[in-house]
């Protein structure tokens, strides 16, 4: 008689397993860039062990706004409306600073409709992290051209865009998120550990997902194609994390490999594919950002990290507790306060 | 001409046989930006100080410094605080607007002026009264860069004398004003105090009115409805507020900024709230929604334009249910408008704000007390009713001093609504978001972050249905459209309601909101005393309204309903509201101009209407 012994459910560090963070059935398109990015969320949740119950799960409107429907269903999520959901998450934010809000947007949503709100939460620092899943079109509405799409890219109905591209992470460098990367939907790699970084960072992450639309946006012309993407991807760093809750030693080489300590005592190793580029110099990113669009490269890696900027909340100087279930005791001035104020208006 | 002089005299001395006394409107005329605000400041609280009802109004330009802005002050011994058409005293500081507004005077009227600007050769049937400012500010004020701040302060001493204004009073609301600037405030009375000498020595009384003190101010403050506002949402517990300045909303906001920071830090120096300057009014009511999703007290202030741009995210909030409070203090309209001048013009657009099939809950306040006690209420309602709740306040009541009774510590605690708990969550075992659970079409919700695993719903402005899951079922929508219909219902009955002035006996009835209040209350005294009517009175305080305001309408042949704006638009929500048969007995006087609404028109067109 042979003995077959079943394994043990593989669980996390708080005892859940990876369906406990698994979102209902996309109704997005087979091969769509998004479905790929949600599935790194969960990865990289269930691994970093992130409580769900924790997760406020934000979004705007278009194809990419869908997908928190697709992920963590154990999270509470807010759909708003179009280009506008920096605001709600700032609301949240402040209602609640122990919850960790994850935005995801698309190109239109953020760089169009929703560019005003999109470079403001830029500027505060908020905790967030902010996901663009940028396929250069609008899917929803099929198939016009988005403001990130690059000159020269060519639509399905054979229409070139002329108009150049807003770069959403330099835009993010320059205003003051402290945590900036793109990468490409189809590099399970590199994503999973820009968002493992990003879980453990605290303020502002801004990553930018090429995220290909197979149904408006994947064809010959298009420079936010998967070929396009294998083919001009630049890499800036091979990434790897190293979570603050694993006690591992691995040695590096500090002359090719820049390490990061994040804000939760996780460790960010990049080893250096570009001798010369430092993640912690702004100047440096945005002009190798400039250099890579003279060259038509895309790229990709972490390009701006900052770990010492006060945050939004730091600046706000919030008590530790949630502001949304303060007590009565709290936040109603006595008696005494409302007396006082009337004899100074008597 | 010297006989032309002493007739006027004689006119004069005529008039002030018969003295007036607490019962007079005083006109400032200066330029915006010259430091009059706190001069009339002073001279309102010095006549407040002597016991007698007095208001305060500031009409000014949309404009930092240098375009005329006039201050009207008005005493009255029977507490009407309106405003007063007909000016009886006139200061006329500013050279730009001095012969326009001494030739709008009625025969009679006192106009004290600057010695250079030589008023008194324009008109005969006024008694006029010359200071030489720049030469009494130079004798008080040895730094001519100050001169400008201080020559103001001389019209309160010069006021004080002609008018029997105690000198006493002036001093203590002077050093009030300028609290811990001692040296200002000693600079400030020297100027006041010349200014009293020189009508002691100069000028000799030709008009009949004057103050004599009153025990009607006994207790009561002074206090414009953007700080009681303000106060109100402290002492309602408001954690978050978001904001992008706009006249005259701008005040409510710093209000709420200057009382949290004194009164809302913990004794570790920690903030208890958290306050946004947003980049526009679209991520102000965004924070708000946020906010308000994950369980604070949200607020945002604004005016008629932030309104507009609120509107996609009004819509969201009232079909995805989320509370918040949005304060409108309204200015006149369409676009930029006038945006220093009063109105109650949004009502029709704010009531239902969006698109689809939108309506929002609105409350009226019409006094600082009501500002403050509404400002508390808004919260508890929004959060009952998971909606958002408008507070319609305007630039009159927002931005001018009014005399209010003391504000009262609120008894009622704070009211959080429908909120599950993960201890809730444990007994109940799962919640549907959207189900109508106790029948009152009033849902549970739970907040982000709460510790179960039933907790966590989806919260999008597409179909959904009970379970808040995506749903684009007929009956789905439907019923939640009813639902939600069946929310608005309920709130009727349980807004401030409306306040009966009169016994109902009457064959006419005027209904009104917000700040015609005080026009009404006067005008329905020179009704009864100038055309023998007696119409009762209703004030309108919250929307959806109230049952009982149909009741007013069935009992009363005609109704006038008293607004300002042009195109009745309470008016239009009352015809929307009540049963057909009821419609024609109402009446509209709607009527705008950008001042504040005063008596006199009100009982002008009324009696004419009447007397048709």
């Amino acid at each position: 008689m042979s003995t077959t012994s079943t394994p043990p459910p593989k669980v996390n560090r708080l005892g859940l397993s990876a369906i406990d963070y698994r979102g209902g059935k996309t109704t997005l398109c087979a091969g769509c860039g998004h479905n790929a990015i949600s599935e790194r969320i969960i990865d990289a949740l269930y691994e970093m062990g992130v409580q769900p119950e924790r997760v406020a799960k934000l979004s705007g409107i278009g194809c990419s706004s869908k997908s928190p429907a697709y992920f963590l269903n154990r999270a509470h999520a807010f759909n708003a409306v179009h280009g506008r959901m920096p605001s709600v998450a700032t609301g949240a934010v402040l209602a609640n600073q122990s919850l960790m809000a994850l935005g995801v947007s698309g190109d239109g949503d953020s760089a169009s409709i929703g560019i005003g709100q999109f470079v403001h939460l830029m500027r505060r620092n908020l905790p967030i992290i902010y996901i663009i899943e940028d396929n250069g079109v609008y899917g929803l509405t099929k198939g016009q051209l988005s403001a990130t799409a690059d000159v020269g890219s060519k639509l399905k109905t054979g229409v070139i865009n002329e108009l150049p591209p807003i770069d959403t992470c330099e835009l993010a460098v320059s205003l003051g998120a402290t945590f900036v990367g793109r990468s490409f939907s189809g590099d399970k790699r590199q994503l999973s550990a820009m968002l493992k970084a990003a879980v453990a960072h605290r303020g502002t992450v801004m990553l930018d997902v090429v995220s290909p639309c197979v149904t408006f946006n994947d064809h010959e012309g298009s420079t936010k194609s998967y070929k396009f993407m294998q083919d001009h991807d630049e890499p800036l760093q091979e990434i790897s994390f190293i979570p603050g809750f694993e006690d591992i030693e691995i040695e590096y080489d500090p002359g090719t490999t820049l390490e990061v300590e994040m804000h939760d005592g996780s460790r960010l190793r990049l080893r250096k594919l570009e001798e010369d580029y430092d993640p912690t110099d702004k100047v440096r990113a945005i002009t190798r950002m400039n250099e890579a669009k003279r060259d038509g490269e895309i790229l990709t890696g972490v390009l701006y990290v900052n770990t010492q900027a006060p945050t939004f909340l730091d600046m706000l100087n919030l008590t530790d507790d949630p502001l949304a279930t303060l007590p009565q005791s709290v936040v109603r001035p006595g008696r005494e306060v409302l007396e006082q104020v009337m004899e100074e208006l008597r | 001409m010297a006989t032309t002089d002493v007739g006027l005299h004689e006119s004069a001395s005529q008039a002030s046989i018969a003295p007036v006394v607490n019962n007079m409107s005083i006109q400032v005329a200066t330029v915006n930006g010259s430091g009059s605000q706190s001069s009339n400041t002073v001279l309102l609280r010095s006549i407040f100080q002597m016991g007698i009802p007095v208001s305060g109004k500031n009409l000014f330009p949309s404009n930092i410094a240098g375009l005329p802005t006039w201050y009207t002050i008005r005493a009255n011994k029977d507490g009407y605080v309106a405003r007063k058409k007909e000016i009886d005293f006139l200061v006329a500081m500013n050279p730009e607007t001095a012969s326009v507004d001494v030739m709008s005077l009625s025969a009679g009227a006192a106009v004290l002026y600057d010695e250079p600007l030589r008023l008194d050769s324009l008109r005969q049937d006024l008694i006029f009264y010359s200071v030489p400012y720049d030469k009494l500010v130079a004798t008080v004020c040895p730094e001519a860069k100050l001169r400008k701040l201080v020559k103001n302060m001389i019209y309160v001493g010069v006021l004080a004398k002609l008018l029997e204004i105690d000198m006493g009073e002036v001093e203590k609301a002077l050093r009030k004003q300028f609290a811990k600037k001692v040296k200002a405030a000693n600079l400030n009375f020297a100027a006041a105090q010349a200014g009293y000498d020189y009508a002691v020595a100069n000028l000799s009384k030709r008009d009949p009115y004057r103050v004599e003190r009153m025990d009607k101010t006994q207790g009561k403050v002074i206090i414009d409805g953007n700080s009681a506002s303000a106060l109100g949402c402290v002492f309602a517990g408001v954690t978050m507020m978001s904001w992008y300045p706009i006249t005259p909303s701008s005040s409510l906001a710093e209000g709420v900024i200057e009382y949290l920071k004194r009164f809302r830090i913990t004794p570790e120096g920690k903030a208890t709230f958290a306050v946004v300057q947003a980049e526009d009014e679209l991520a102000a009511i965004g924070m708000v929604l946020g906010a308000g999703w994950a369980g604070a007290r949200a607020m945002t202030t604004t005016s008629g334009p932030g309104i507009s741009l609120m509107s996609e995210f009004a819509g969201l909030a009232y079909y995805a249910e989320i509370p918040g409070v949005i304060w409108d203090v309204q200015r006149v309209g369409p676009s930029t408008g006038l945006p220093t001048r009063t109105s109650q013009g949004d009502l029709l657009s704010t009531a239902f704000l969006s698109h689809g099939d939108t309506k929002h809950i609105m409350l009226f306040p019409a006094s600082p007390l009501e500002c403050f006690e509404m400002g508390m209420e808004a919260f508890n309602v929004a959060e009952k009713f998971q909606t958002l709740v408008f507070v319609m306040s305007d630039l009159d009541l927002g931005m001018n001093n009014w005399m209010s009774e003391p504000f009262a510590y609120p008894e009622k605690p704070i009211q959080r609504g429908k909120v599950l708990t993960k201890e809730d969550l444990d007994r109940l075992g799962s919640f549907g978001r959207y189900q109508d659970v106790d029948g009152d079409g009033i849902p549970y919700r739970t907040l982000p972050g709460t510790e179960h695993p039933k907790a966590a719903y989806f919260t999008r402005g597409s179909g959904h249905n009970a379970m808040a899951q995506y749903s684009e079922r007929p009956e789905d929508y439907e019923n939640n459209m009813l639902r939600l219909n069946r929310k608005f219902e309920l709130a009727r009955r349980l807004l401030p309601g409306p306040l009966l002035q009169g016994y109902g006996k009457s064959e006419i009835g005027i209904i009104a909101f917000g700040t015609s209040h005080w026009a009404i209350t006067e005008s329905i005294d020179q009704l009864r005393d100038e055309h023998n009517l007696t119409p009762d009175y209703l004030r309108i305080r919250a929307y959806p309204f109230a049952p009982e305001i149909a009741d007013f309408v069935r009992s009363h042949r005609r109704v006038y309903v008293v607004e300002q704006n042009r195109d009745a638009q309470l008016f239009s929500l009352l015809k929307l509201d009540l049963e057909s048969e009821l419609t024609p007995r109402l009446r509209s006087l709607a009527r705008l101009d950008g001042l504040p609404l005063d008596a006199r028109s009100v009982t002008d067109e009324l009696a004419a209407k009447e007397a048709q």
